[in-house]
Protein backbone atom coordinates (compact mmCIF):
# COMPACT_ATOMS: atom_id res chain seq x y z
CA UNK A 1 0.00 0.00 0.00
CA UNK A 2 1.87 3.02 -1.28
CA UNK A 3 -0.63 5.83 -1.40
CA UNK A 4 0.74 9.26 -2.22
CA UNK A 5 0.01 11.28 0.94
CA UNK A 6 1.10 14.66 -0.42
CA UNK A 7 -1.42 17.47 -0.02
CA UNK A 8 -2.22 17.71 -3.73
CA UNK A 9 -2.50 13.94 -4.21
CA UNK A 10 -4.88 13.46 -1.29
CA UNK A 11 -7.01 16.45 -2.30
CA UNK A 12 -7.27 15.06 -5.84
CA UNK A 13 -8.66 11.79 -4.39
CA UNK A 14 -11.32 13.75 -2.46
CA UNK A 15 -14.38 12.52 -4.39
CA UNK A 16 -13.32 8.90 -4.32
CA UNK A 17 -12.53 9.02 -0.57
CA UNK A 18 -15.82 10.74 0.22
CA UNK A 19 -17.90 8.29 -1.77
CA UNK A 20 -16.49 5.39 0.24
CA UNK A 21 -16.80 7.25 3.52
CA UNK A 22 -20.44 8.32 3.10
CA UNK A 23 -21.88 5.70 0.82
CA UNK A 24 -24.17 8.12 -1.02
CA UNK A 25 -23.97 8.50 -4.77
CA UNK A 26 -24.88 12.18 -4.99
CA UNK A 27 -24.68 12.16 -8.81
CA UNK A 28 -28.15 10.59 -9.09
CA UNK A 29 -29.68 13.78 -7.67
CA UNK A 30 -27.75 16.09 -10.01
CA UNK A 31 -29.07 17.80 -13.12
CA UNK A 32 -25.64 18.71 -14.42
CA UNK A 33 -26.28 22.37 -13.86
CA UNK A 34 -27.24 24.51 -10.85
CA UNK A 35 -30.35 22.52 -9.99
CA UNK A 36 -30.37 19.29 -8.03
CA UNK A 37 -33.27 17.32 -6.61
CA UNK A 38 -33.06 18.28 -2.95
CA UNK A 39 -36.31 16.66 -1.82
CA UNK A 40 -35.48 13.43 -3.59
CA UNK A 41 -32.09 13.39 -1.88
CA UNK A 42 -33.72 13.94 1.52
CA UNK A 43 -36.27 11.21 0.79
CA UNK A 44 -34.03 8.54 -0.68
CA UNK A 45 -30.75 9.10 1.15
CA UNK A 46 -32.30 10.08 4.44
CA UNK A 47 -34.79 8.50 6.83
CA UNK A 48 -38.46 9.10 7.45
CA UNK A 49 -39.50 11.05 10.53
CA UNK A 50 -40.90 7.87 12.08
CA UNK A 51 -37.66 5.96 11.54
CA UNK A 52 -35.67 8.78 13.10
CA UNK A 53 -37.97 8.94 16.11
CA UNK A 54 -37.36 5.22 16.63
CA UNK A 55 -33.58 5.54 16.23
CA UNK A 56 -33.38 8.51 18.59
CA UNK A 57 -35.63 7.10 21.26
CA UNK A 58 -33.57 3.88 21.29
CA UNK A 59 -30.55 5.95 22.35
CA UNK A 60 -32.43 8.36 24.68
CA UNK A 61 -32.07 11.34 22.37
CA UNK A 62 -34.83 13.94 22.00
CA UNK A 63 -38.11 14.54 23.81
CA UNK A 64 -36.47 17.40 25.65
CA UNK A 65 -38.62 19.60 27.87
CA UNK A 66 -40.12 22.99 27.03
CA UNK A 67 -39.61 25.54 29.80
CA UNK A 68 -41.44 28.86 30.06
CA UNK A 69 -39.05 31.66 31.02
CA UNK A 70 -41.45 33.71 33.14
CA UNK A 71 -38.90 36.02 34.71
CA UNK A 72 -37.14 36.84 31.45
CA UNK A 73 -40.57 37.49 29.94
CA UNK A 74 -41.37 39.81 32.85
CA UNK A 75 -38.06 41.62 32.31
CA UNK A 76 -38.74 41.99 28.58
CA UNK A 77 -42.21 43.41 29.36
CA UNK A 78 -40.69 46.02 31.69
CA UNK A 79 -38.60 47.23 28.75
CA UNK A 80 -41.26 46.93 26.04
CA UNK A 81 -44.06 49.36 25.12
CA UNK A 82 -47.36 48.72 26.90
CA UNK A 83 -49.09 45.54 25.71
CA UNK A 84 -45.89 44.20 24.14
CA UNK A 85 -43.66 41.37 25.34
CA UNK A 86 -44.39 37.88 24.06
CA UNK A 87 -44.13 34.83 26.31
CA UNK A 88 -40.62 33.36 25.96
CA UNK A 89 -40.13 29.60 26.04
CA UNK A 90 -36.99 27.51 25.67
CA UNK A 91 -36.52 23.93 24.51
CA UNK A 92 -33.95 22.46 26.85
CA UNK A 93 -31.79 20.55 24.39
CA UNK A 94 -28.99 20.44 26.97
CA UNK A 95 -30.85 17.47 28.44
CA UNK A 96 -29.80 15.29 25.50
CA UNK A 97 -27.14 12.68 26.38
CA UNK A 98 -24.20 14.77 25.13
CA UNK A 99 -25.64 18.08 26.34
CA UNK A 100 -26.80 19.65 23.07
CA UNK A 101 -29.17 19.23 20.12
CA UNK A 102 -26.24 17.82 18.14
CA UNK A 103 -27.02 14.42 19.69
CA UNK A 104 -29.95 14.28 17.24
CA UNK A 105 -27.64 14.54 14.24
CA UNK A 106 -25.08 12.18 15.71
CA UNK A 107 -27.63 9.49 16.63
CA UNK A 108 -28.63 9.14 13.00
CA UNK A 109 -25.14 9.33 11.56
CA UNK A 110 -23.79 6.67 13.91
CA UNK A 111 -26.84 4.44 13.38
CA UNK A 112 -26.39 4.72 9.62
CA UNK A 113 -22.66 3.93 9.89
CA UNK A 114 -23.31 0.86 12.01
CA UNK A 115 -26.08 -0.39 9.74
CA UNK A 116 -23.74 -0.20 6.77
CA UNK A 117 -20.95 -2.11 8.47
CA UNK A 118 -18.49 0.68 9.17
CA UNK A 119 -16.23 -0.03 12.17
CA UNK A 120 -15.95 3.57 13.23
CA UNK A 121 -16.93 7.17 12.58
CA UNK A 122 -14.92 10.34 12.00
CA UNK A 123 -16.20 13.88 12.32
CA UNK A 124 -14.46 17.19 11.73
CA UNK A 125 -15.75 19.58 14.38
CA UNK A 126 -14.53 21.84 17.16
CA UNK A 127 -18.03 22.13 18.56
CA UNK A 128 -20.70 20.22 20.46
CA UNK A 129 -21.05 17.83 17.55
CA UNK A 130 -17.77 16.14 18.56
CA UNK A 131 -19.07 15.15 21.98
CA UNK A 132 -22.37 14.13 20.37
CA UNK A 133 -20.68 11.75 17.91
CA UNK A 134 -18.38 10.42 20.64
CA UNK A 135 -21.37 9.80 22.91
CA UNK A 136 -23.37 8.05 20.21
CA UNK A 137 -20.37 5.98 19.09
CA UNK A 138 -19.95 4.86 22.71
CA UNK A 139 -23.65 3.95 22.95
CA UNK A 140 -23.74 2.11 19.64
CA UNK A 141 -20.34 0.43 20.01
CA UNK A 142 -18.34 2.04 17.19
CA UNK A 143 -14.87 3.57 17.26
CA UNK A 144 -14.67 7.34 16.97
CA UNK A 145 -12.15 9.94 15.85
CA UNK A 146 -12.86 13.67 16.19
CA UNK A 147 -10.73 16.12 14.22
CA UNK A 148 -10.75 19.60 15.70
CA UNK A 149 -9.18 22.94 14.84
CA UNK A 150 -7.95 23.87 18.27
CA UNK A 151 -4.79 25.90 18.69
CA UNK A 152 -3.09 28.95 17.24
CA UNK A 153 0.64 28.80 16.45
CA UNK A 154 1.46 29.46 20.15
CA UNK A 155 -0.50 26.29 21.07
CA UNK A 156 -3.05 28.48 22.78
CA UNK A 157 -6.57 27.09 22.48
CA UNK A 158 -9.98 28.58 23.17
CA UNK A 159 -11.27 27.30 26.52
CA UNK A 160 -14.53 26.28 24.83
CA UNK A 161 -12.68 24.02 22.36
CA UNK A 162 -10.43 22.58 25.07
CA UNK A 163 -13.53 21.58 26.99
CA UNK A 164 -14.84 19.80 23.92
CA UNK A 165 -11.54 17.94 23.61
CA UNK A 166 -11.98 16.79 27.20
CA UNK A 167 -15.59 15.77 26.64
CA UNK A 168 -14.74 13.74 23.52
CA UNK A 169 -11.88 11.96 25.30
CA UNK A 170 -14.06 11.34 28.35
CA UNK A 171 -16.54 9.63 26.04
CA UNK A 172 -13.82 7.37 24.65
CA UNK A 173 -12.98 9.06 21.36
CA UNK A 174 -9.58 9.75 19.82
CA UNK A 175 -9.15 13.48 19.26
CA UNK A 176 -6.82 14.74 16.54
CA UNK A 177 -6.09 18.42 17.12
CA UNK A 178 -4.86 20.86 14.52
CA UNK A 179 -3.65 24.42 14.35
CA UNK A 180 -5.67 27.04 12.47
CA UNK A 181 -6.36 26.55 8.79
CA UNK A 182 -8.71 25.09 6.20
CA UNK A 183 -6.19 22.33 5.45
CA UNK A 184 -7.81 20.46 8.33
CA UNK A 185 -9.80 18.91 5.51
CA UNK A 186 -6.60 17.29 4.16
CA UNK A 187 -5.92 15.59 7.50
CA UNK A 188 -9.58 14.58 7.67
CA UNK A 189 -9.34 12.90 4.24
CA UNK A 190 -6.09 11.14 5.21
CA UNK A 191 -7.80 9.72 8.31
CA UNK A 192 -10.86 8.57 6.36
CA UNK A 193 -8.62 6.82 3.86
CA UNK A 194 -6.39 5.27 6.53
CA UNK A 195 -9.21 3.91 8.71
CA UNK A 196 -12.07 3.26 6.29
CA UNK A 197 -14.38 4.82 8.86
CA UNK A 198 -17.66 6.55 8.08
CA UNK A 199 -17.67 10.32 7.55
CA UNK A 200 -20.19 11.42 10.17
CA UNK A 201 -20.56 14.75 8.40
CA UNK A 202 -22.90 17.33 9.87
CA UNK A 203 -24.37 17.89 6.44
CA UNK A 204 -25.66 14.54 5.16
CA UNK A 205 -29.40 14.01 4.53
CA UNK A 206 -29.66 11.79 7.61
CA UNK A 207 -27.74 14.23 9.81
CA UNK A 208 -30.17 17.00 8.91
CA UNK A 209 -33.16 14.70 9.15
CA UNK A 210 -32.01 14.07 12.73
CA UNK A 211 -32.90 17.67 13.58
CA UNK A 212 -36.37 17.41 12.03
CA UNK A 213 -37.57 15.69 15.19
CA UNK A 214 -36.71 18.85 17.12
CA UNK A 215 -39.09 21.03 15.11
CA UNK A 216 -41.75 18.34 15.03
CA UNK A 217 -41.61 17.71 18.79
CA UNK A 218 -41.69 21.43 19.47
CA UNK A 219 -44.93 21.88 17.52
CA UNK A 220 -46.52 18.86 19.21
CA UNK A 221 -45.47 20.02 22.68
CA UNK A 222 -47.03 23.45 22.15
CA UNK A 223 -50.28 22.01 20.88
CA UNK A 224 -50.44 19.82 23.97
CA UNK A 225 -49.33 22.47 26.46
CA UNK A 226 -50.81 25.71 25.08
CA UNK A 227 -53.23 24.44 22.48
CA UNK A 228 -51.63 26.15 19.52
CA UNK A 229 -48.44 26.65 17.50
CA UNK A 230 -45.96 29.30 18.61
CA UNK A 231 -45.67 32.51 16.57
CA UNK A 232 -41.91 32.58 16.18
CA UNK A 233 -39.15 30.01 16.61
CA UNK A 234 -35.63 31.41 16.99
CA UNK A 235 -32.74 29.19 15.92
CA UNK A 236 -29.02 29.80 16.47
CA UNK A 237 -27.54 29.70 12.99
CA UNK A 238 -24.02 28.56 12.10
CA UNK A 239 -23.65 25.82 9.49
CA UNK A 240 -27.37 25.82 8.67
CA UNK A 241 -28.38 22.37 9.92
CA UNK A 242 -30.18 23.65 12.98
CA UNK A 243 -32.30 26.03 10.90
CA UNK A 244 -32.94 23.51 8.12
CA UNK A 245 -33.82 20.55 10.31
CA UNK A 246 -35.99 22.54 12.72
CA UNK A 247 -37.93 24.24 9.92
CA UNK A 248 -38.46 20.95 8.07
CA UNK A 249 -39.75 19.38 11.28
CA UNK A 250 -42.19 22.25 11.82
CA UNK A 251 -43.44 21.85 8.25
CA UNK A 252 -43.85 18.09 8.76
CA UNK A 253 -45.96 18.87 11.83
CA UNK A 254 -48.10 21.17 9.69
CA UNK A 255 -46.87 24.25 11.58
CA UNK A 256 -46.21 26.12 8.37
CA UNK A 257 -47.21 29.54 9.66
CA UNK A 258 -44.56 29.68 12.36
CA UNK A 259 -41.97 32.33 11.54
CA UNK A 260 -38.45 30.83 11.52
CA UNK A 261 -35.86 33.35 12.67
CA UNK A 262 -32.13 32.62 12.49
CA UNK A 263 -29.78 34.32 14.95
CA UNK A 264 -25.98 34.55 14.92
CA UNK A 265 -23.34 36.34 16.93
CA UNK A 266 -21.92 39.16 14.84
CA UNK A 267 -18.20 38.49 14.32
CA UNK A 268 -17.87 40.55 11.16
CA UNK A 269 -14.32 41.64 10.40
CA UNK A 270 -12.64 38.59 11.93
CA UNK A 271 -11.06 36.21 9.38
CA UNK A 272 -11.89 32.65 10.41
CA UNK A 273 -8.69 31.12 8.96
CA UNK A 274 -6.37 33.70 10.50
CA UNK A 275 -3.82 32.44 13.02
CA UNK A 276 -3.77 35.81 14.80
CA UNK A 277 -7.57 36.35 14.83
CA UNK A 278 -8.32 32.79 16.00
CA UNK A 279 -8.19 33.62 19.69
CA UNK A 280 -9.61 37.12 19.35
CA UNK A 281 -13.14 35.79 19.15
CA UNK A 282 -15.06 34.64 22.19
CA UNK A 283 -17.54 32.39 20.40
CA UNK A 284 -16.49 29.31 18.48
CA UNK A 285 -19.87 28.64 16.89
CA UNK A 286 -23.25 30.25 16.29
CA UNK A 287 -21.51 33.20 14.67
CA UNK A 288 -21.48 35.00 11.32
CA UNK A 289 -18.11 33.43 10.41
CA UNK A 290 -20.08 30.25 9.70
CA UNK A 291 -23.58 31.69 9.36
CA UNK A 292 -22.99 33.84 6.28
CA UNK A 293 -20.62 31.61 4.26
CA UNK A 294 -22.88 28.59 4.80
CA UNK A 295 -26.03 30.52 3.93
CA UNK A 296 -24.56 31.97 0.75
CA UNK A 297 -22.78 28.81 -0.36
CA UNK A 298 -23.95 25.69 1.51
CA UNK A 299 -22.09 23.32 -0.81
CA UNK A 300 -18.77 24.39 0.70
CA UNK A 301 -19.32 21.58 3.23
CA UNK A 302 -17.50 18.23 3.46
CA UNK A 303 -20.13 16.51 1.26
CA UNK A 304 -20.88 17.22 -2.44
CA UNK A 305 -24.41 18.46 -1.75
CA UNK A 306 -25.19 19.95 1.61
CA UNK A 307 -28.52 18.89 3.07
CA UNK A 308 -28.46 22.01 5.27
CA UNK A 309 -29.83 24.87 3.15
CA UNK A 310 -30.71 27.71 5.52
CA UNK A 311 -31.91 30.24 2.92
CA UNK A 312 -34.57 27.76 1.89
CA UNK A 313 -36.16 28.05 5.32
CA UNK A 314 -35.22 31.35 6.96
CA UNK A 315 -37.98 33.96 7.21
CA UNK A 316 -35.73 36.42 9.00
CA UNK A 317 -32.08 36.58 10.08
CA UNK A 318 -30.87 38.68 13.01
CA UNK A 319 -27.49 39.36 14.58
CA UNK A 320 -26.56 39.91 18.20
CA UNK A 321 -23.30 40.93 19.87
CA UNK A 322 -20.94 38.85 22.02
CA UNK A 323 -21.45 41.10 25.08
CA UNK A 324 -25.22 40.74 24.79
CA UNK A 325 -25.05 36.93 24.73
CA UNK A 326 -22.91 36.84 27.86
CA UNK A 327 -25.37 39.19 29.57
CA UNK A 328 -28.36 37.02 28.67
CA UNK A 329 -26.49 33.85 29.71
CA UNK A 330 -26.08 35.46 33.11
CA UNK A 331 -29.78 36.44 33.14
CA UNK A 332 -30.84 32.87 32.36
CA UNK A 333 -28.80 31.68 35.35
CA UNK A 334 -29.82 34.26 37.96
CA UNK A 335 -33.41 34.93 36.88
CA UNK A 336 -34.46 31.49 35.70
CA UNK A 337 -32.11 29.22 37.62
CA UNK A 338 -30.83 27.61 34.43
CA UNK A 339 -27.07 27.53 33.92
CA UNK A 340 -26.51 26.87 30.23
CA UNK A 341 -23.67 27.44 27.74
CA UNK A 342 -23.29 30.85 26.06
CA UNK A 343 -23.18 29.74 22.41
CA UNK A 344 -26.58 28.07 22.70
CA UNK A 345 -27.98 31.28 24.17
CA UNK A 346 -27.40 33.24 20.96
CA UNK A 347 -31.01 32.63 19.92
CA UNK A 348 -32.25 33.45 23.42
CA UNK A 349 -30.53 36.82 23.22
CA UNK A 350 -32.31 37.53 19.94
CA UNK A 351 -35.63 36.26 21.36
CA UNK A 352 -35.36 38.59 24.35
CA UNK A 353 -35.27 41.53 21.94
CA UNK A 354 -37.80 40.14 19.43
CA UNK A 355 -40.32 39.42 22.23
CA UNK A 356 -40.45 43.15 22.89
CA UNK A 357 -41.76 43.75 19.34
CA UNK A 358 -44.53 41.18 19.79
CA UNK A 359 -47.88 41.32 21.59
CA UNK A 360 -48.17 39.92 25.11
CA UNK A 361 -50.42 37.07 24.00
CA UNK A 362 -47.92 35.88 21.40
CA UNK A 363 -45.35 33.13 21.86
CA UNK A 364 -41.68 33.04 20.93
CA UNK A 365 -39.63 29.87 21.32
CA UNK A 366 -35.90 29.43 21.60
CA UNK A 367 -35.34 25.93 20.29
CA UNK A 368 -32.09 24.99 22.04
CA UNK A 369 -29.81 25.19 25.03
CA UNK A 370 -26.40 23.58 25.48
CA UNK A 371 -24.51 22.32 28.52
CA UNK A 372 -22.09 24.53 30.40
CA UNK A 373 -18.99 23.87 32.49
CA UNK A 374 -15.28 24.66 32.71
CA UNK A 375 -14.22 26.46 29.54
CA UNK A 376 -17.78 26.82 28.25
CA UNK A 377 -19.15 29.56 30.47
CA UNK A 378 -19.10 33.38 30.58
CA UNK A 379 -16.35 33.40 33.20
CA UNK A 380 -13.60 31.46 31.34
CA UNK A 381 -14.65 32.90 27.98
CA UNK A 382 -14.49 36.49 29.20
CA UNK A 383 -11.29 36.02 31.17
CA UNK A 384 -9.71 34.38 28.11
CA UNK A 385 -10.76 37.40 26.05
CA UNK A 386 -9.11 39.73 28.56
CA UNK A 387 -5.89 37.65 28.43
CA UNK A 388 -5.87 38.00 24.66
CA UNK A 389 -6.01 41.77 24.78
CA UNK A 390 -9.76 42.17 24.26
CA UNK A 391 -11.21 45.15 26.13
CA UNK A 392 -14.14 43.83 28.19
CA UNK A 393 -16.28 46.67 29.49
CA UNK A 394 -19.79 48.00 30.00
CA UNK A 395 -21.19 50.31 27.34
CA UNK A 396 -23.45 50.23 24.31
CA UNK A 397 -23.11 46.80 22.65
CA UNK A 398 -24.01 48.34 19.29
CA UNK A 399 -20.49 49.79 19.37
CA UNK A 400 -18.81 46.43 19.89
CA UNK A 401 -15.95 45.70 17.45
CA UNK A 402 -15.24 41.94 17.19
CA UNK A 403 -11.60 41.19 17.97
CA UNK A 404 -11.11 44.52 19.75
CA UNK A 405 -13.66 44.65 22.53
CA UNK A 406 -16.62 42.93 24.14
CA UNK A 407 -19.21 45.42 25.29
CA UNK A 408 -21.55 44.20 28.00
CA UNK A 409 -24.79 46.18 27.89
CA UNK A 410 -25.04 48.91 30.52
CA UNK A 411 -28.75 48.17 30.58
CA UNK A 412 -30.75 45.23 29.16
CA UNK A 413 -32.77 47.70 27.03
CA UNK A 414 -29.64 47.96 24.82
CA UNK A 415 -29.91 44.29 23.77
CA UNK A 416 -31.05 44.30 20.16
CA UNK A 417 -31.72 41.71 17.48
CA UNK A 418 -30.32 43.56 14.43
CA UNK A 419 -31.82 42.52 11.12
CA UNK A 420 -29.50 41.19 8.45
CA UNK A 421 -30.99 41.79 5.00
CA UNK A 422 -31.70 38.32 3.65
CA UNK A 423 -31.99 39.75 0.13
CA UNK A 424 -28.26 40.42 0.25
CA UNK A 425 -27.58 36.80 1.23
CA UNK A 426 -29.91 35.54 -1.51
CA UNK A 427 -28.20 37.59 -4.21
CA UNK A 428 -24.84 36.39 -3.01
CA UNK A 429 -26.07 32.79 -3.06
CA UNK A 430 -27.31 33.09 -6.65
CA UNK A 431 -23.97 34.60 -7.66
CA UNK A 432 -22.09 31.75 -5.96
CA UNK A 433 -24.29 29.20 -7.77
CA UNK A 434 -23.36 30.77 -11.10
CA UNK A 435 -19.65 31.06 -10.32
CA UNK A 436 -19.13 27.70 -8.64
CA UNK A 437 -21.07 25.79 -11.31
CA UNK A 438 -19.32 27.85 -14.02
CA UNK A 439 -22.52 28.38 -16.00
CA UNK A 440 -23.18 31.04 -18.65
CA UNK A 441 -26.80 30.08 -19.21
CA UNK A 442 -29.50 28.57 -17.04
CA UNK A 443 -32.74 26.76 -17.83
CA UNK A 444 -36.21 26.73 -16.28
CA UNK A 445 -35.28 23.89 -13.89
CA UNK A 446 -32.38 25.94 -12.54
CA UNK A 447 -34.62 28.95 -12.02
CA UNK A 448 -37.26 26.86 -10.24
CA UNK A 449 -34.53 25.38 -8.05
CA UNK A 450 -33.16 28.81 -7.14
CA UNK A 451 -36.65 30.13 -6.35
CA UNK A 452 -37.06 27.33 -3.82
CA UNK A 453 -33.50 27.25 -2.52
CA UNK A 454 -33.42 30.99 -1.86
CA UNK A 455 -37.07 31.11 -0.72
CA UNK A 456 -37.90 33.87 -3.16
CA UNK A 457 -39.84 34.42 -6.40
CA UNK A 458 -39.10 34.01 -10.07
CA UNK A 459 -38.78 37.75 -10.65
CA UNK A 460 -36.05 38.08 -8.01
CA UNK A 461 -34.08 35.16 -9.47
CA UNK A 462 -34.35 36.17 -13.13
CA UNK A 463 -33.40 39.76 -12.34
CA UNK A 464 -30.38 38.60 -10.34
CA UNK A 465 -29.29 36.27 -13.15
CA UNK A 466 -29.77 38.92 -15.82
CA UNK A 467 -27.72 41.34 -13.73
CA UNK A 468 -24.93 38.72 -13.72
CA UNK A 469 -25.09 38.49 -17.53
CA UNK A 470 -26.51 34.96 -17.54
CA UNK A 471 -28.59 33.83 -20.50
CA UNK A 472 -32.00 32.38 -19.60
CA UNK A 473 -32.99 29.49 -21.88
CA UNK B 1 14.38 11.77 33.27
CA UNK B 2 11.81 13.83 31.48
CA UNK B 3 10.32 11.29 29.21
CA UNK B 4 7.93 8.43 28.63
CA UNK B 5 8.16 4.75 29.30
CA UNK B 6 6.62 2.20 27.02
CA UNK B 7 2.89 2.05 27.78
CA UNK B 8 2.63 5.62 29.13
CA UNK B 9 -0.22 7.88 27.97
CA UNK B 10 1.43 10.62 25.93
CA UNK B 11 0.76 13.54 23.60
CA UNK B 12 2.74 13.87 20.38
CA UNK B 13 3.23 16.72 17.94
CA UNK B 14 3.64 16.68 14.16
CA UNK B 15 4.19 19.30 11.48
CA UNK B 16 1.68 18.46 8.72
CA UNK B 17 2.46 21.26 6.28
CA UNK B 18 5.46 23.60 6.31
CA UNK B 19 4.68 27.31 5.82
CA UNK B 20 5.63 27.10 2.11
CA UNK B 21 3.27 24.13 1.62
CA UNK B 22 0.14 25.84 2.95
CA UNK B 23 -3.01 26.09 0.83
CA UNK B 24 -3.25 29.14 -1.45
CA UNK B 25 -6.49 30.48 0.13
CA UNK B 26 -4.92 30.76 3.61
CA UNK B 27 -4.51 34.33 4.93
CA UNK B 28 -0.99 35.82 5.06
CA UNK B 29 -0.44 35.47 8.83
CA UNK B 30 -1.42 31.80 8.72
CA UNK B 31 0.91 31.19 5.75
CA UNK B 32 3.85 32.21 7.93
CA UNK B 33 3.32 29.29 10.30
CA UNK B 34 3.16 25.53 9.75
CA UNK B 35 0.02 23.40 10.03
CA UNK B 36 0.54 21.45 13.25
CA UNK B 37 -1.14 18.36 14.69
CA UNK B 38 -1.41 16.96 18.21
CA UNK B 39 -2.74 13.54 19.19
CA UNK B 40 -2.58 11.29 22.25
CA UNK B 41 -1.98 7.58 22.70
CA UNK B 42 0.10 4.93 24.49
CA UNK B 43 3.88 5.08 23.86
CA UNK B 44 5.10 1.97 22.07
CA UNK B 45 8.66 2.46 23.38
CA UNK B 46 10.63 4.62 25.81
CA UNK B 47 11.42 8.16 24.62
CA UNK B 48 12.61 11.54 25.93
CA UNK B 49 10.62 14.72 25.53
CA UNK B 50 11.30 16.08 22.04
CA UNK B 51 12.31 12.70 20.63
CA UNK B 52 10.30 10.91 17.97
CA UNK B 53 7.99 8.34 19.49
CA UNK B 54 5.47 5.92 18.05
CA UNK B 55 2.09 5.64 19.75
CA UNK B 56 -1.09 3.62 19.54
CA UNK B 57 -4.23 5.73 19.90
CA UNK B 58 -7.46 4.61 21.60
CA UNK B 59 -8.88 3.56 18.24
CA UNK B 60 -5.84 1.33 17.67
CA UNK B 61 -4.23 3.60 15.10
CA UNK B 62 -0.44 3.96 15.00
CA UNK B 63 1.05 7.44 14.75
CA UNK B 64 4.43 8.95 15.37
CA UNK B 65 5.70 12.40 16.24
CA UNK B 66 7.76 14.38 18.73
CA UNK B 67 6.99 13.52 22.34
CA UNK B 68 5.41 16.59 23.94
CA UNK B 69 3.97 15.46 27.27
CA UNK B 70 3.32 12.45 29.46
CA UNK B 71 -0.13 12.20 31.10
CA UNK B 72 -1.03 15.66 29.75
CA UNK B 73 -3.54 17.40 32.00
CA UNK B 74 -6.57 19.37 30.86
CA UNK B 75 -5.63 23.00 31.27
CA UNK B 76 -8.99 24.73 30.87
CA UNK B 77 -10.89 25.90 33.92
CA UNK B 78 -13.36 28.59 34.90
CA UNK B 79 -10.57 31.13 34.35
CA UNK B 80 -10.02 34.27 36.40
CA UNK B 81 -12.99 35.61 38.31
CA UNK B 82 -14.94 38.15 36.24
CA UNK B 83 -16.50 40.67 38.65
CA UNK B 84 -18.51 42.29 35.83
CA UNK B 85 -20.85 39.30 36.02
CA UNK B 86 -21.82 40.20 39.60
CA UNK B 87 -22.79 43.67 38.42
CA UNK B 88 -25.06 42.14 35.77
CA UNK B 89 -26.70 39.86 38.35
CA UNK B 90 -27.41 42.75 40.72
CA UNK B 91 -28.76 44.95 37.94
CA UNK B 92 -31.12 42.26 36.65
CA UNK B 93 -32.60 41.69 40.11
CA UNK B 94 -32.89 45.42 40.74
CA UNK B 95 -34.82 45.99 37.48
CA UNK B 96 -37.10 43.00 37.93
CA UNK B 97 -37.75 43.05 41.66
CA UNK B 98 -36.74 46.64 42.47
CA UNK B 99 -36.55 48.45 45.79
CA UNK B 100 -34.86 47.13 48.89
CA UNK B 101 -33.25 43.78 48.55
CA UNK B 102 -34.35 40.80 50.62
CA UNK B 103 -37.47 42.41 51.95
Amino acid sequence: MNRDLSYSAVMSRKNEIMKKAIGIDYSVFESGSIAFDYERMMREAGYSLEEIQDIQSSVSVGNTPIIELRNLTALARKLAPKGKGARIFIKDEASNPSGSFKARRAANAVYHAKKHGYKGVIAATSGNYGAAVASQAAMQGLKCIIVQECYDSRMVGQPEILEKLRACEALGAEVVQLSVGPELFYTFLCLLEETGYFNASLYTPFGIAGVETLGYELAMQFREKIGRDPDKVVVTHAGGGNVTGTARGLIKAGAENVEVVGASVDLSGLHMASDKAFNKKSFTTGHTGFGLPFATWPDRADVPRNAARPLRYLDRYVLVRQGEVFYITEALAVLEGLERGPAGNTSLTAAFSLAQEMDEDQIIVVQETEYTGAGKHPMPQLSFAKQNGIDVRFGNPSEEVPGTNIILPEHPSQIKARDYDLKKAKLSYIKNCVNNNKVTEVNKADIDFLVKDAKTDEKFVTEALTELGIKLI
Amino acid sequence: MNGANKGDWVQIHQIILKPEERAPQVPEDTKEVPLELWVKGFALHNADIGETVEIETVTGRKASGKLLAVNPRYIHSFGEFVPELLKIDAQLKEILYGGDKNE
